[in-house]
Parts: C-alpha cells; sequence; structure tokens
C-alpha cells in the first residue's frame, strides 16, 4: 500500500497547533489586553516604538513562521471540524481550507518582507 | 444481599431469519454487586436461552464481552448494575456487523490486525545457543502499555472515523503496530510502515480520542497514533530532503 502523503499538511498543523498553543494566548494578552488597557504605558505598541523592532529580519522571520504556521493549523483544523461533523466533500474542503492558507501564507510573505 | 429488579432491553437479530434487529425485554432479579453480564448469564440461564453473546473470563481479560451498554462500548463483566437505572438497553458493538443477537463479526478487524504485522521481527536472527534477547527496565516501560490491549474492539466502536471510513485501520491494530515498533527487540518497523502510515493507517485518524476514553485497558491507542504520526512525518521529510538515506 502507497505511503500517504499526508506528512506535508499534517506536518504543518502538528507544528502550528504547538505555537498556536504556546505563543498565541500570550500574543493575544499583550496585544489585545495589557496594551490596550495601558498596563505596558500608553504608547507601548505605537509605530515608532514597534516599527523598528519587528522589521528586524530575525522577529520578521519569528512572526512569519507564528503567523503562518498557525494558518495552516485553522486550515487543517476546519478541514477535519468538518469532515467530523459529517460534512461530505473532504477533498474539496481540504482544497479550499488548504488554498486558502496559501494566500495567506503569500499575503504574510509580502507584508512582513515589505517592511 | 439486596436484590434488585433491572429490566434489560436486548437488541436480539438472527440474519437468517428476522429481516431486521428488534428489542427483547427481560425482567431481571439482580443481586446489588452483579454487573450486566451476570444479569444476561441470569437471562441465558433461567429466561431464554436463544440469547446470543460472547464470554469467557469475567474478569475484564478475555476481552469478548464487549457490547454497548446504555449506548457505550463496555465490558459487560466490567459494568457494575449499581452505576446504571433501571432500565439497561444492551446492544451488539457498533459499527460491526450482527453475527447473530450481541455476537459481532469479526472478521474485518483480525484481517486488519494480521496486516500490521503484530509480532516480533527480529533485528538479527541469532541462534537459540547465543542466549535471550535482553532488555532494560527502561525499554520495556516503553512500550508496556500498549501490550494490554485485549482485542476487545470497543476502541472501533466508538470511533466515528472508523464508522464513516470501513477501510481504516483503526486504534487497537495500530496501537499493537505501535507496541512492536517501539520494543528494542524488534526491527521489523519499515515493513509496518506500509499499512500504518498509508491512508487506510494512521492518516484517516483525526485524533477524536474516543478509543482512549472507552479503553478499558488503559492502552491509549489515540497517543500511540499521535506518536506514529510524529515518526511518520519525519521519515516522510528525511525521505525526501536526504534521499541517500533509503535502502
Ligand atoms: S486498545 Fe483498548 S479498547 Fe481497543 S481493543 Fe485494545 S483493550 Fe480494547
Amino acid at each position: 500500500m502507497a505511503k500517504s502523503n499526508k506528512p506535508i499538511v499534517w506536518g504543518l498543523f502538528a507544528a502550528g497547533g504547538t505555537v498556536s498553543a504556546f505563543v498565541l494566548p500570550a500574543l493575544i494578552f499583550v496585544t489585545g489586553l495589557a496594551v490596550p488597557l495601558g498596563i505596558f504605558g500608553d504608547d507601548a505598541l505605537s509605530h515608532e516604538r514597534i516599527y523598528p523592532f519587528v522589521s528586524h529580519w530575525f522577529v520578521s522571520l519569528v512572526l512569519f513562521g507564528v503567523i503562518v504556521l498557525s494558518i495552516w493549523h485553522a486550515a487543517h483544523r476546519i478541514r477535519i471540524t468538518l469532515h467530523d461533523f459529517g460534512m461530505r466533500g473532504d477533498g474539496m474542503i481540504g482544497t479550499v481550507a488548504y488554498f486558502a492558507a496559501g494566500m495567506f501564507t503569500l499575503g504574510t510573505f509580502f507584508a512582513l518582507s515589505g517592511m | 444481599m439486596s436484590l434488585r429488579q433491572i429490566e434489560l432491553e436486548v437488541l436480539r437479530y438472527d440474519p437468517e431469519q428476522d429481516d431486521e434487529p428488534r428489542f427483547q425485554k427481560y425482567s431481571v432479579p439482580c443481586q446489588e454487586e452483579w454487573v450486566v453480564l451476570d444479569a444476561l448469564n441470569y437471562v441465558k440461564d433461567n429466561l431464554d436461552g436463544s440469547l446470543s453473546y460472547r464470554w469467557s473470563c469475567h474478569m475484564a481479560v478475555c476481552g469478548s464481552c464487549g457490547m454497548m451498554i446504555d449506548g457505550e462500548p463496555t465490558l459487560s463483566c466490567k459494568a457494575f448494575l449499581r452505576d446504571y437505572g433501571s432500565k439497561i438497553r444492551v446492544e451488539p458493538l457498533a459499527n460491526f456487523p450482527i453475527e447473530r443477537d450481541l455476537v459481532v463479526v469479526l472478521d474485518d478487524f483480525m484481517s486488519k490486525l494480521k496486516r500490521v504485522k503484530p509480532y516480533l521481527i527480529p533485528k538479527q536472527h541469532k541462534p537459540i545457543a547465543d542466549g535471550e534477547y535482553r532488555q532494560t527496565p527502561r525499554q520495556l516501560k516503553l512500550y508496556k502499555q500498549y501490550t494490554l490491549c485485549i482485542n476487545c474492539t470497543l476502541c472501533y466502536a466508538a470511533c466515528p472515523q472508523f464508522a464513516l471510513i470501513p477501510d481504516f485501520i483503526g486504534p487497537a491494530a495500530l496501537a499493537l503496530a505501535h507496541r512492536y515498533n517501539l520494543d528494542s527487540r524488534d526491527g521489523g518497523r519499515a515493513e509496518r510502515q506500509e499499512e500504518v502510515a498509508s491512508h487506510e493507517g494512521i492518516w484517516e485518524c483525526s485524533f477524536v480520542g474516543a478509543c482512549s476514553e472507552v479503553c478499558p485497558k488503559s492502552v491509549d491507542p489515540a497517543g500511540a497514533i499521535q506518536q506514529m504520526k510524529i515518526a511518520s512525518t519525519v521519515d516522510w521529510y528525511l525521505e525526501r530532503l536526504m534521499p541517500w538515506r533509503n535502502k
């Protein structure tokens, strides 16, 4: 029996699951709660302060990893969840989900590399 | 010892005579400390000798008395009446064809089990004169949990993926493949990967985890499958990035 090529998407899914479990909650807390509530001061995320930091190649790379892996995780998760809910047409759903993830990946790449 | 009257609602089906399964009710005088299997034995001995079901050890070792009890895949020898109401519904294990009454056809499971080669394939053969294969407690610990499987197939009855895709090799067979892969004396992983890493193998699993929840032996087949997914993903990349490694 032929070995499956699922490892491509599953590898991204697993890595993305780990990243989104560990990093996203912290990011959500910082950018979604702490900063708006002024815990880190008024201009913690101001453009002047944050731009030089984010545009450093290493930080960009890390951000790219976090965003893209989380997106691939989400794409595969949506595919599986729809399947678990009994939706048929797994191939079609997979194609749409991964295409969207691919587009997001490109978008993230251009957004970050354009900085 | 107190008596308790229990109403058993048992699925009956004889494919040779009946068009479709039906439920039959039995009112059974039960001892408080009985399990569902005791109640079935009472029915068989005193009320209706035609009822068919499998059982043997009555102590969660043989793995033959699995059935759906109030809709949950359960060993009937482990299902204490005190944990149930006064009406209990008993059906054959879900996702399997019915042989008769509570007996299901296991041929499909048996052939899947064979396909994953659940036996030691020694790394190198050594003559008996050279003595036994030695193993440290740590090496044993690595796979011991997966040796506890009693092939009761409760995990197949619980698995929604197996219900949707009957070709899925399924939890117990895959967990057993993992058991031998992890054994320090074994060298058969590459052979097993042909089945394990196929579409019908680990990749049909969507990690619902129901198998591990119902497993009476805490084998955790879902965990075994996830570990194999990681190992197979590493394989996949290595095979492509370092093709010279492939023999
Ligand atoms: S893994 Fe657990 S539930 Fe599945 S057959 Fe083995 S003992 Fe039964």
